[in-house]
């Protein structure tokens, strides 16, 4: 392995390698194995010691979509496409809405502040300093009230207020890194403010845009407990429905269990390696000096 | 016509005065350099001109027309940044098309514009890079570019070479005027570099805590300073500033002034007959403008070498005269030690007179 001396940086060598190696399974661990259960049969999923080698099985990823369960005894007939549907478009939407509103929110932070600008700015994050359980209670009254509990709009709009104080704050900051000259340069070259922020200022934040999305998904795409209180049958999303898998006749289906799970963490997988380049600049940002 | 014009401009930022009521004209076709050390208020000046910062109180004209209220994208002003400013994630070429988004060009035209400012500038093999991609002066030369890519009403520069090496410095300030000079723009440079402003601008402004204390032209802002600071401000090294006292006329068109405990008779503007016998002055003299008197002379003012600076083809001596430090110019293959006692000859008429208001004594 060629050692790169020539910027003072010296590889780390086979033992601390392996030594990653190591932790990096530990940590992965729990992925791997529901990923290996959703694979094997009833039987083979709750045999102990842990079968290692097995006949692998589709059957509990045909059972994802194509059964009917019985849910809190009550008989519900439609398969986890809809639900699966529901999460895309709940996180999905939510997300964008969070981006577009808060990345110009903090682009008038950074670049118009206002008088108490950090007052305004910690009022925002402030809604995210109680823990969830606390402001159900008010927040299901209100959905009840205006009649957003169990509709599409209602679990957008929650998710998007949820989205917003962290897609401020990180847009924000990633502004604030830009050179202003750039944007008077542009300017003196005839752009208006809004050519500025959209032709110079944006393609220099893609990074931030990227891991302000990821963040913003993982959170609303793993998000229970509001789901479970605000979501109605059809708008039900994936976590709310796995656990509902739960119970039943014949206990818990641990392999049409980790079927779901597995199905369910292709997208966010899929989005944070599609964007993984931008990642790692988006989430160091501020810690490498230019 | 393209002029750019000041008047009573003024701007505070809070208590602080950063451009005190400064009155400037640039003519068309005229190259001005704002020049001083950092603060001085020159970049805020600059910054006005462009419409990037609201006046206090007073005027911008550009192109006879007042410009206070026209915002910095209907100004029509080019402006290369002292960092380049350059789109970092747009290409060369596309950082060079910029400033022609609002013409809407067919295609074409604006290939062939980009390929004409390329050539010029020796930009084509960088054409595809992006900004991070680029040497310091291949930067430099974009930045210059995007300002020269359109037709504007003037130029304003904001230290454009003060982030090139010493070498690229000097071809590029060639480059620059030679670009400057076939524009026939009025052109505002901001620089802290004297040498640029010497060799760049037909006109020097020289600020100082927001006042413009002297606009002249190269030659007669080191000639005829009309200050203290000025005279300190420019030229390398740095001219002589002595305290004399002021005795009287002597022979020859000479007058004689007490420095520490000599006198001597040095030939000056006769206006400082006006001043009175007995008077303090400061007198200041270029380091180049002192000549060692031959030896066994004993006119001139007596001097110790202290201080030795070889700088090739002549030699910087410091001497000392009763504490006071006197700098000299001298050929360098004179080699004088350390400790020899010199006697120094200011030359005739290269002497200036500031009298206590720091002022120049001048007809």
């Amino acid at each position: 392995m060629a050692r790169d001396t020539s910027r003072g940086v010296r590889d780390a060598g086979w033992g601390w390698t392996a030594f990653a190696g190591i932790v990096a399974f530990v940590y992965f661990f729990p992925v791997l194995w529901i990923i290996v259960t959703a694979f094997k049969t009833y039987n083979d999923a709750l045999a102990v010691p842990a079968k290692l080698f097995f006949t692998p099985t589709l059957e509990n990823f045909v059972g994802v979509f194509s059964r009917a369960y019985s849910a809190g005894g009550q008989a519900v007939n439609t398969g986890l496409e809809l639900f699966f549907l529901n999460s895309i478009l709940c996180a999905g939407s939510s997300v964008i809405f969070a981006l577009i509103i808060g990345t110009l929110a903090a682009f008038g932070f950074s670049r118009f502040p206002l008088k108490g600008n950090d007052t305004y700015l910690f009022i925002i994050l402030s809604t995210r300093m109680l823990p969830p359980i606390v402001v159900i209670i008010p927040i299901f009254l209100m959905f009840r009230v205006t009649g957003l509990s169990g509709t599409y709009p209602g679990i957008i709009l929650l998710y998007t207020a949820f989205n917003l104080p962290f897609a401020v704050w990180m847009m924000k900051s990633f502004f604030d890194e830009l050179s202003v000259d750039v944007e008077d340069a542009a300017r003196l070259d005839g752009s208006s403010g809004f050519r500025v922020f959209w032709k110079i200022c944006l393609p220099q934040v893609r990074a931030g845009l990227a891991a302000t999305a990821v963040f913003g998904l993982i959170l609303t795409w793993n998000e229970f407990l509001f789901a479970l209180l605000l979501t109605g049958v059809e708008t039900r999303t994936v976590p709310v429905a796995m656990a509902q898998t739960i119970g039943g006749d014949i206990g818990v289906r641990w392999g049409l269990l980790a079927a779901i799970e597995t199905l369910f963490l292709v997208p966010v997988a899929v989005v944070t390696f599609v964007l993984q380049h931008h990642l790692l600049r988006g989430v160091t940002f501020g810690t490498i000096k230019r | 016509m393209s002029t750019i014009e000041l008047r009573s401009l003024t701007k505070r930022f809070h208590r602080l005065v950063a451009v005190d009521d400064v009155d400037l004209t640039v003519g068309a076709g005229e190259v001005v350099c704002l020049l001083g050390p950092s603060g001085c208020g020159k970049t805020t000046t600059l910054r006005m001109i462009a419409g990037l910062e609201a006046p206090t109180s007073g005027d911008v004209l550009i192109a006879g027309r007042r410009v206070n209220d026209l915002k910095t994208r209907d100004r029509n002003i080019a402006m290369v940044f002292q960092f380049y400013a350059l789109y970092p994630t747009q290409t060369v070429a596309e950082n060079l098309a910029y400033p022609l988004h609002a013409d809407r060009l067919p295609p074409a035209e604006l290939a062939k514009r980009v390929q004409r400012v390329s050539d010029a500038l020796q930009l084509g093999h960088v054409l595809d890079r992006l900004p991070g991609q680029l040497a310091e002066g291949e930067k430099q030369r974009v930045a210059v570019g995007r300002a020269i890519i359109r037709d504007p009403t003037c130029f304003l520069f904001d230290e454009p070479l003060s982030r090139l090496d010493v070498q690229l410095r000097e071809t590029m300030r060639g480059q620059v005027k030679e670009i400057l000079t076939g524009l026939n723009k009025a052109t505002v440079i901001v620089t802290h570099d004297q040498l640029e402003a010497l060799t760049m601008a037909d006109r020097i402004a020289v600020m100082r805590g927001g006042v413009i204390e002297q606009s002249a032209t190269p030659h007669d802002i080191f000639n005829k300073p009309t200050n203290l600071f000025v005279a300190s401000f420019i030229g390398t090294p740095q001219m002589n500033l002595i305290p004399a006292t002021l005795i009287g006329p002597g022979d020859a068109g000479a007058w004689r002034f007490r420095i520490g405990g000599q006198t001597a008779a040095i030939v000056v503007d006769p206006a400082v007959g006006r001043l009175a016998e007995g008077t303090a002055v400061t007198l200041g003299i270029r380091p180049r403008n002192i000549d060692l008197a031959a030896g066994g002379a004993d006119d001139g003012l007596a001097a110790t070498v202290d201080l030795i600076e070889p700088m090739g083809a002549e030699t910087l001596l410091h001497l000392l005269e009763e504490g006071q430090d006197l700098r000299v110019v001298v050929d360098a293959r004179l080699e004088p030690r350390v400790g020899d006692k010199l006697r120094l000859r200011f030359r005739p008429g290269q002497t200036h007179v500031f009298d206590q208001s720091e002022r120049r004594v001048t007809a």
